[in-house]
């Protein structure tokens, strides 16, 4: 039978010419978009005789993670071929951070990968900090900051991941649940660092600003909630039929794949190999932290699952180790042509330089006012090199490759990042599944737009 | 190190002199160069078409100066202004008869008030910003620190083992900042890589990342192609750098040794036109399939509109006042 043939009105000829949901010629033979409730009539399509049934499955499906594109190619409820389409999150900031100062370039990665700001502001900061040549200048409670807004950083992605995850199989109280301890990790990001996200708080030299009164009796609340809950995830799903059902033996990439594919994360150490840079190419000083790599042999969906759980709670005692560790001292590095000049502070109309800064360069010394408007509207140099720096983010290697050629901007940023390259294994995780299978496989990964696209 | 250092001086010296000028020069002399830079159109000036980081002499900004100026008459205007060209004559003369940068290093895009591809901010166009970027440096000598030594040794006996040797397929080996950059010749990189992946003493399994970048200077090796490569098994890192030039943007695909190089060299011609000979489906990947233009290169603009807020007008980012 040929094309032609093929008659197709979606949902009853009401609907003959609707915009949205209809069908249209083209080259490669009928083309039908699909809105929902009108599966039955591409199937009957397929049924008088179309040979290929590729279905595009986002840009703006609610289960493919943000913007994600997953083009299938069908036969049946099998999925012969898949392929991802992205971009449609490219922001460009990587050439807008050409055109802002070092110190500009962190608020412009901590847009990236939404769900991990401290992860994307660290990779850079480091980056330029070994350009820099202060790696070793930066002061110890800085330092402990950093580690400890990392890693609480990590359980609120790890958070989503299992709650988007564990809604798009339907298990609704593991997301409200997920959300509603993400809400009280953001709630401790607003009270330290002003914001939910988007922070801009690791800065070139140190972190923005020391952490407020009260906050490490907040966090400590906060550990003693966290530890009370988490079991409930793995009550939740851990032997639970339905979730293992789902996942169990799905989205399976063995060590092999992993290798060439260059997948990193928990996705690698769902293999069992326990690959972790915070261990083995530490930095920020984790060298020194007790903490433990967990791996899960089965490579597949519900071993991520697993290890994402532990991970957490590794977080929690790297938090924990973090508060014993806070010592006063300064949070930002020595060298006052790199430091930011003021210290923020809450004010009338928001958070603002600290008053006591303005009295100082506005009333009481004319150089240190010169210094102030140099270094903020300048900014510093930064000697010409390039380097690459690679940390662990919740979702694996996330590498800032810093290109500087002596001037007081970027040359060139490129950050590799673990969603844009993770992707790549969808081909290889859904081939011959499920459908729906394909949503697990894709939820294992935790891709998340904004860093894949930049 | 004493290149940073001389940098920091050369920067600090030119800071000095900038304050000087404005201590010493006539206020008026100071209003009649403004005035002269705001009249001139921009074609008639000589550095407006090399700076496009934005020199200080942006219209929107001297507008803004020179607005309040109260014109006297017509008779004077002209009067000036046969008085600014003669000035302006004999203050650009300086600048672009200045000292040159050497061809080796010339990425300095000027700073405030520098014309020429002077580093100088005075405006007199004396000093020279000396160019330390170790990418257009030669290689670095051995000894190596730390471990990359070790890491140089092996290299060398895998590509003895292949029948081939480091001056074949390198250009040259950089050691910066503890991370060593091998240029590899283009022609040679499929055949490094392989080696890289598969020689026991190497044993790169994986390729975390290609990325390109954007030397519109370097003549002849205008765009490069930076590969990360990872070693588990080692536990060690080494970076991958070929050049191609801009007439001629191929650079062999390693797509066949390291797959997950696929999506980073689609990135990669998607932002900076260079084509991977080999790749299995070189398409766009980030930008739309039609979008004219590779947009990561230096001389794509970054556009922008200018933005009104409470009376004043912004410029866009790339038009701004640049201090680079």
């Amino acid at each position: 039978m040929s094309q032609q043939d093929v008659t197709f009105t979606p949902a009853g000829d009401d609907y003959a010419d609707d915009p949205y949901a209809g069908v249209r010629e083209t080259t490669e033979g009928p083309v039908y978009t699909v809105t929902g409730q009108d599966w039955d009539d591409v199937v009957g399509a397929a049924a008088a005789g179309e040979e290929r049934i590729v279905v595009n499955m986002g840009p703006q499906h609610p289960s493919t993670h943000g913007v994600l594109r997953l083009i299938l190619e069908l036969d049946g409820e099998t999925v012969t071929e898949a392929r991802c389409g992205i971009g449609y999150l490219h922001t460009g900031i990587e050439k807008n951070m050409e055109y802002r100062t070092w110190t500009q370039g962190v608020t412009f990665v901590t847009r990236m990968d939404y769900l991990s700001p401290f992860f994307n502001e660290a990779a850079y900061v480091l980056g330029v900090e070994k350009l820099l040549g202060i790696t070793d200048e930066i002061p110890e409670r800085a330092n402990v900051i950093r580690v400890m807004m990392m890693e609480l950083n990590r359980i609120s992605s790890h958070l989503v991941c299992i709650a988007t995850g564990g809604m798009e199989m339907g298990a609704l109280t593991v997301m409200t649940n997920g959300f509603r301890e993400r809400e009280r990790t953001l709630d401790l990001f607003e009270l330290i660092t002003g914001l939910r996200m988007n922070h801009a708080y690791i800065r070139p030299g140190g972190v923005a600003q020391d952490l407020p009164p009260g906050a490490v009796e907040s966090i400590r609340e906060y550990l003693r909630w966290m530890w009370d809950h988490i079991g409930s995830y793995e009550e939740f799903c851990n032997e639970n039929p339905i979730f293992k059902g789902r996942t169990v033996g799905v989205g399976y990439l063995d060590l092999a794949g992993c290798m060439a594919l260059g997948i990193t994360g928990p996705v690698l150490r769902s293999t069992g190999l326990p690959w972790d840079l915070r261990k083995s190419q530490p930095y920020c000083g984790y060298e020194t932290y007790d903490f433990e790599v967990p791996t899960w042999d089965t490579c597949d969906s519900y071993g991520r699952f697993r290890i994402r759980i532990e991970e957490m709670k590794q977080s929690l005692k790297i938090v924990e180790q973090c508060l014993d560790r806070l010592e006063p001292g300064p949070v930002m590095v020595g060298d006052k042509k790199i430091a930011w000049p003021a210290q923020l502070a809450i004010g009338s109309d928001g958070m603002g330089n600290s008053l006591d800064h303005i009295r100082h360069i506005m009333g009481e010394s004319m150089e240190a006012l010169i210094h102030h408007f140099k270094l903020v509207t300048e900014g510093f140099r930064v000697p010409a090199g390039e380097v690459y720096m690679p940390i662990e983010s919740p979702r694996g290697e996330l590498g800032a490759h810093v290109v500087s050629d002596g001037g007081t901007r970027p040359w060139r940023m490129h950050f590799r990042d673990p969603s844009f390259n993770n992707l790549q294994a969808v081909p290889a995780m859904c081939e011959g599944s499920m459908v729906a299978d394909v949503i697990v496989a894709v939820a294992s990964i935790d891709p998340v737009m904004g860093g894949c696209d930049r | 190190m004493s290149d940073d250092e001389k940098r920091t001086e050369a920067a600090d010296s030119a800071g000095d002199a900038q304050g000087m000028t404005s201590g010493t020069q006539h206020p008026d002399d100071v209003e009649e160069a403004a005035r002269t830079r705001s009249e001139s159109s921009p074609v008639d000036q000589p550095g407006k078409a090399e700076e496009p980081g934005g020199g200080p002499d942006q219209p929107s900004k001297e507008e803004v100066t020179t607005g309040g100026d109260a014109r006297p008459g017509e008779q004077a205007q002209t009067q000036d202004e046969a008085k600014d060209e003669a000035e302006e004559s004999t203050a650009e003369a300086p600048d672009t008869l200045g000292p040159r940068l050497p061809p080796e290093h010339p990425s300095r895009r000027g700073m405030f008030g520098a014309y020429g591809g002077s580093g100088d901010t005075s405006g007199y166009g004396r000093l020279v910003v000396r160019d330390t970027n170790p990418v257009r440096g030669a290689s670095t000598p051995r000894p190596w620190p730390g471990e990359l030594e070790k890491l140089g040794d092996d290299v060398s006996a895998a590509l003895r083992e292949a029948g081939s040797t480091d001056a074949d397929v390198f250009e040259k080996v950089l050691v910066d900042r503890g991370q060593i950059t091998f240029f590899v010749k283009r022609e040679k990189l499929a055949e490094v890589a392989r080696i890289f992946r598969d020689d026991p003493m190497l044993r790169f399994e994986m390729c975390m990342g290609v990325n390109g970048v954007h030397y519109p200077e370097e003549t002849g090796r205008e765009l490069h192609a930076v590969i990360q490569l990872l070693s588990i098994t080692h536990n060690r890192r080494v970076n991958l750098e070929v050049t191609c030039p801009d007439s001629d943007p191929h650079i062999p695909s390693i797509v066949h040794t390291y797959p997950s190089a696929n999506w980073h060299e689609r990135e990669t011609y998607d932002f900076f036109g260079i084509l991977f000979d080999g790749h299995p489906a070189l398409t766009r990947i980030q930008m739309p399939d039609d979008w004219p233009g590779h947009p990561q290169r230096k001389d794509y603009p970054l556009g922008g509109i200018p933005v009104e807020y409470k009376g004043a007008t912004i410029a866009p980012p790339d038009e701004r006042r640049a201090y680079n």
